[in-house]
């Protein structure tokens, strides 16, 4: 069952769940893990794929009608790097779409929000459809509609970890002040995480290492598409209480003589 | 960066009333239930299905008014510099057609009454005219505030709406916050009750808090006239105007004011009556909407109104306000916009916030950062 839709600039997903292509064994399980979960957008490292070659092993397996390739810049450590990066990618692979990543640091891989920015803004400028990959720091998101990315997507718990939604409070913030779509990215390490951020209001989420770790990818791959829909849906139908109502211990509203 | 028109065009007032009018006890308890509440939420709670958990709606109202704001409130004055005006307004005193002895404080008129209320212990001053672009254009407004700007840390018009040039020139002064009130957002309404002067264009009204927020002020007051139309229809498009500025101007701060219409010279009868109870159901239900949003109350209201509500989720109140130009020292007997209820000394109304156990809070700005 397909809930409603997604829309970024010009695109217009069914399939609240993007992917990543990296950790899978080997590209044929990677494509039917995809295939499995109906993802539309698939995020792939420029790095890790050879663009001019017709024949390269990763984007073979990733040419379908419905995968709409999005590149993304893991790897760079500035905002110039970054720049190069996407217009390498913008001939290479005939996409104006780009999944900003900057981060310095090797060992966690967390965002740098000041090249992130410097970089966003002069991308956007640029013609690119940015899509940031950032720690989930409410300013941070303002910041970059401000300079006109088209979603924001900050992580749950650093990359790979598996952690779930560890950013919950800032997630929230984030979410109930965004003027643009915000996408869950990094952290999610199984179908309830993912749900639970669609519930909280997210507009989609981003999943590779979950997925393509798993003893079962295509499997997997399943369970986050149910997931997600599970929490779109659920989101839509407007969740019940968790707390009673407060009980009143002293009337502050007896001067009104009701 | 859209503009609130689009948002308000995509509503239509009957549809958005009989909504509110539809929600049931099932919907306010959701809406009570939650953390986070959304506008839906929002019209349950201003819904006449909502009058039974109103003591419920003050519970909770005070705990996020203290969570947040703790035992606080702070004080502010209104300072009327002109009762000119070219605008037809049926509910003003201040109306072109009301044959009243006009007047415009001079340099010297000012500081005589900026003096009194130094005296009383203000620092967050009010500046209110009439609208007379002439008289008291961007021009005259940017002298005043120059003119007083070392005596006060915070400075406040409610003035005729002003082109976004405008506003950042008077915010290069030192103007730190504009309220602007969109009286009613019925269109058809908001026409019959401003038939004549710049006023009567709905729109430029509608996009002046858009202005505002492009000009980069500090805080925006909001509001509706209550007793124009319906107040639940009213409050809640209000809320909706809160809500697209906070997510589009996300650097400026917003403060929500609750006049009813109150007795003038030649005046209008409310053609919708709102209950001291439909206010505090108002009032909380802000609250409940928003726990970071300042509820500003004049002295419009009752003594024994205003003695209740300071605990319930108001932030930020006024006391001994005269609402004429040159009311507190210059000529206390020049006409008035509207009758206030509550005269009471600022001695003796802060004597009774302290009694409550509340912070009296003079000062919370420091107009030397701008």
């Amino acid at each position: 069952m397909k809930t409603d839709n997604l829309t970024i600039a010009d695109k217009t997903f069914q399939s609240r769940l993007f992917t990543g292509t990296g950790k899978f064994s080997n590209s044929k399980i990677m494509r039917d893990a995809i295939r499995a979960s109906e993802s539309e957008l698939v995020t792939v490292a420029l790095k890790r794929v050879n663009a001019t070659d017709l024949g390269d092993d990763i984007l073979t397996h990733l040419n379908h009608p419905s995968i709409h390739l999005l590149p993304n810049t893991s790897g760079v450590r500035t905002a110039e790097e970054a720049v190069f990066a996407a217009q390498l990618s913008r001939e290479a692979l005939h996409t104006n779409w780009v999944k900003l990543e900057i981060h310095p640091d090797p060992k966690y891989l967390l965002p740098d929000p000041i090249e992130t920015l410097k970089a966003a803004e002069m991308l956007v400028k640029a013609g690119f459809v940015v899509m940031p990959y950032i720690h989930a720091d409410p300013v941070l998101c303002k910041r970059l509609e401000d300079v006109g990315v088209q979603c924001v997507m900050p992580l749950g718990a650093p990359i790979g970890s598996n952690k779930g939604l560890k950013t919950l409070d800032f997630l929230e913030i984030i979410i109930a002040q965004s003027n643009v779509p915000v996408i869950v990215d990094a952290g999610i390490g199984s179908p309830s995480h993912a749900a639970q951020a669609m519930e909280l209001g997210a507009d989609a989420v981003l999943v590779n290492t979950a997925i393509a770790v798993s003893q079962n990818p295509i499997a997997m791959g399943t369970a986050f598409k149910l997931a997600v829909e599970a929490g779109r849906l659920a989101y839509n139908a407007k969740l019940a209480p968790p707390k009673n109502t407060a009980e009143a211990s002293s009337p502050l509203t007896s001067f009104l003589n009701l | 960066m859209s503009h609130f028109k689009t948002v308000l065009d995509a509503y239509n007032w009957d549809d958005t009333l009989q909504s509110i009018y539809n929600k049931t006890a099932e919907d306010v308890k959701r809406a009570l239930g939650k953390d986070k509440r959304d506008l839906e939420d929002f019209k349950a709670l201003i819904s006449p299905a909502a009058k039974p958990y109103l003591e419920s709606m003050a519970q909770q109202s005070q705990q996020l008014t203290k969570k947040r704001f703790g035992n606080t409130i702070q004080m502010y004055a209104p300072m009327y510099l002109s009762n000119e005006c070219q605008n037809i307004c049926t509910y003003c005193g201040f109306s072109m057609t009301n044959k009243i002895p006009r007047r415009t404080l001079t340099d010297a008129e000012i500081l005589k009454e900026t003096a009194f209320l130094k005296s009383k212990g203000y620092d967050h001053i009010l500046l209110v005219t009439g609208e007379a672009n002439r008289t008291v254009g961007v021009q005259y407004l940017k002298h005043a505030i120059a003119l007083i700007r070392s005596q006060f840390s915070n400075i406040t018009i409610e003035v005729q709406p002003l082109d976004q040039d405008e506003y950042e020139l008077l915010i290069s002064q030192g103007l730190y916050a504009v309220l602007v009130y969109q009286e009613t957002y019925h269109r058809d309404a908001y026409k019959k009750h401003h038939p004549k002067g710049k006023k009567s264009n709905f729109d430029y009204r509608l996009d002046t808090p858009d202005r505002l927020g492009k000009a980069g002020i500090h805080k925006i007051g909001l509001g509706s006239l209550y007793g124009l139309e319906d107040w639940r229809a009213d409050s809640f498009f209000t809320a909706l105007h809160f809500k697209h500025l906070q997510k589009t101007y996300w650097k400026t701060k917003y403060s929500m004011s609750f006049p009813r219409l109150r007795p003038f010279s030649g005046g209008l009868e409310p053609k919708v009556e709102m209950t001291d109870s439909d206010l505090v159901q108002l009032i909380c239900a802000f609250r409940l909407l928003d726990e970071d949003l300042e509820l500003s109350m004049s002295t419009r209201e009752s003594e024994v109104f205003r003695d209740h509500i300071v605990n319930l989720g108001i932030t930020s109140i006024s006391a001994e306000s005269k609402t004429n130009p040159g009311g507190y020292v210059v000529e206390k007997q020049s006409l008035e916009q509207f009758e206030i209820s509550d005269e009471r000394s600022t001695e003796s109304f802060t004597k009774m916030l302290k009694s409550k156990g509340l912070e009296v809070v003079w000062k919370d700005w420091e107009n030397n950062w701008q």
